[in-house]
């Protein structure tokens, strides 16, 4: 009976969890890991109409990409994106989570969900509304800006302000997400602690740095290798608001792999981006790691 | 303390009030009459608030259909989502069978590889079986989601073992025992998985941009940015374009937020 149970039991896994996993092997395994045999292809227009012309050409697509300074636009454009987005998009939801958390807050729910309501809202939509907000003559942004005398500045327009432009977009939009990730660790941190180093006499800032980021220096790791990832992964903001420009000034990894995969045919060039782009992530993440590992938050 | 707390929320309110203002605002143009909101200083309210804007939409424009297409593509990627991952997470919490936990370990594993990563073999493996420009290819990647068996299967955890033992010796077959117990006991991670996949479907773009080329196919994200290369002047327009694209999931979330911000936390726990 028993025995015949456990055969059973493991027949009825198998059929439980063996459609999600075949899709799994199917559509995102299987094609991540052909993305690298591709990327040693060379993949283009001809071989999509016969796939006779497809030949294989080593690290010749790596090459050329290096060889590629609209690459290294790429490249360095989500490298800034990186260093200069995350420090700002980790930051700020903590000190908004510090906000909503702290115990002297009225219709707490009421704020919350405000500042969290962007992050559900459609990527495209709001990239068209911030389009219009960051309008050099008419947006808002350059309008309250001439309040207080600033010239008005041509925020998509020029190569030096579209990307603190898109990042502004981006801070706005993951924002909610990263505070509500603190909120819920902040809430972990023992109030009698808090409560106790007060009496103490310590300051805030002693408090914030001896009780505070200790508890939630897991949560702070969590926060900080996803929000590098979703940095590595900007899309459709560039699609929408600037189409790469100006002089290639917001052109990301991905857009520059969408153009070359998906614009130009050359999927064997593009797996190459692909790639790449997944060696950067996975550098970044194991470097984090290794620093937290260090820090001892692990 | 008083003043403290009137300090302290009057704060809160001011942040709060900066993060949703690009959403009220985009909600005010919407209502302006063409043109109105080309000027300096930009208007704040409409001086005659109209529907003309949203009626271009659906009548020049054809927005209804993309709308249509975005709820029926939301709507299967949910329902899809639910039969794939449901009983999956459910198997490798709860049922012993042979490489469960390898299996499990090597899904976790696969999470740092982002989904971008095999989207071009994937277009290539689509356009083999004949499903580019299909919804069956803009579907594809809910099927295989490995956050909601994660999510089902970490909801499932609590669930004792000995209701399903004592429904085994009662003579229950491991297909009722699914569908009599487990499902009414998940009630709360479907609402929040399917909740989920709704939004995650719903404000996708890259994918359905990729795969679905006809314009008759195409969702409302994918319309509207195609929109907006074309009438990059007509601000009015597209705010209203804006607002029926996130309208719905805006308010579906509102309504929803408890399931929703139960599964954000369950979700970011894992890591």
């Amino acid at each position: 009976m028993t025995a015949w149970r456990r055969v059973e039991e493991a027949r009825a896994g198998w059929l439980m969890a063996g459609p999600a996993l075949a899709a799994i092997l199917l559509f995102f395994l299987l094609p991540a890991a052909a993305s690298l045999v591709l990327s040693f292809t060379d993949f283009d227009i001809y071989a999509l109409a016969d796939i006779g012309n497809l030949r294989f050409v080593g690290l010749q697509n790596y090459q050329r990409l290096l060889d590629n300074p609209l690459f290294w636009k790429a490249m360095t454009n989500s490298l800034l994106f990186v260093v200069i987005g995350t420090p700002f998009v980790v930051l700020l939801p903590l000190f908004a989570a510090m906000l909503v958390n702290s115990r002297w807050l009225s219709w707490r729910p009421l704020w919350r969900v405000a500042l969290f309501a962007p992050y559900v809202t459609t990527l495209v939509a709001t990239s068209v509304v911030w389009r219009y907000l960051l309008h050099t003559r008419y947006g808002l942004v350059n309008y309250l800006l001439s309040r207080i005398d600033i010239a008005p500045i041509d925020w998509l327009g020029s190569p030096t302000a579209s990307l603190p432009a898109i990042l502004l977009f981006v801070g706005w939009k993951t924002f909610g997400y990263n505070m509500i990730i603190f909120l819920a660790a902040l809430q972990t941190v023992p109030s009698e602690l808090d409560e106790a180093a007060r009496i103490d006499g310590a300051g805030r800032c002693t408090r914030l740095r001896h009780v505070t980021l200790p508890a939630i220096a897991p949560t702070l790791l969590l926060v900080s290798l996803l929000t590098v990832a979703a940095m590595f992964q900007l899309f459709a903001e560039p699609y929408v608001m600037t189409q790469g420009g100006p002089a290639g000034s917001t052109v990301t990894i991905l857009y520059f792999m969408y153009e070359e995969g998906f614009k130009w045919w050359n999927l064997g060039s593009g797996a190459a981006v692909a790639f790449l782009l997944f060696l950067c992530i996975l550098a970044v993440t194991l470097v984090q790691l290794g620093v937290a590992k260090r820090g001892g938050a692990l | 303390m008083r003043l403290r707390r009137a300090t302290i929320t009057l704060l809160a309110a001011l942040v709060a009030f900066v993060t949703a203002a690009p959403l009220f605002w985009m909600l005010s143009v919407s209502f302006m009459a063409p043109g109105e909101a080309s000027a300096f200083p930009p208007p704040l309210l409409p001086a005659n608030p109209g529907l003309d804007n949203y009626r271009l939409l659906f009548t020049s424009f054809g927005i209804g259909r993309f709308l249509a297409n975005s709820l029926l593509v939301s709507a299967l990627a949910t329902l899809l989502a639910l039969i794939f991952t449901v009983p999956a997470g459910y198997a490798f919490a709860k049922l012993r069978f042979r490489g469960r936990d390898a299996i499990f370990r090597l899904l976790v594993a696969a999470l740092v590889v982002p989904g971008q990563i095999g989207m071009l073999p994937l277009f290539l493996e689509l356009k083999a079986m004949g499903l580019v420009n299909s919804y069956a290819g803009a579907l594809v990647p809910w099927l295989a989601g490995i956050f909601g068996i994660f999510l089902v299967r970490q909801y499932c955890l609590s669930i004792p073992d000995e209701m399903l033992e004592a429904a085994r010796i009662d003579g229950a077959g491991e297909g009722q025992i699914l569908r009599r117990i487990v499902l009414p006991i998940l009630s709360p991670v479907i609402v929040t998985l399917a909740l989920f996949v709704f939004l995650s479907s719903w404000n996708d773009f890259m994918w359905p941009l990729i795969i679905l080329a006809d314009q008759h196919l195409y969702t409302l994200p994918v319309a509207l940015a195609a929109m907006s290369r074309q009438h990059v002047q007509d601000n009015e327009l597209m705010m209203a374009g804006a607002v029926v694209t996130t309208l719905p999931v805006l308010i579906l979330f509102l309504s929803l937020q408890r399931f929703y911000l139960a599964g954000l936390l369950a979700g970011s726990v894992k890591g």
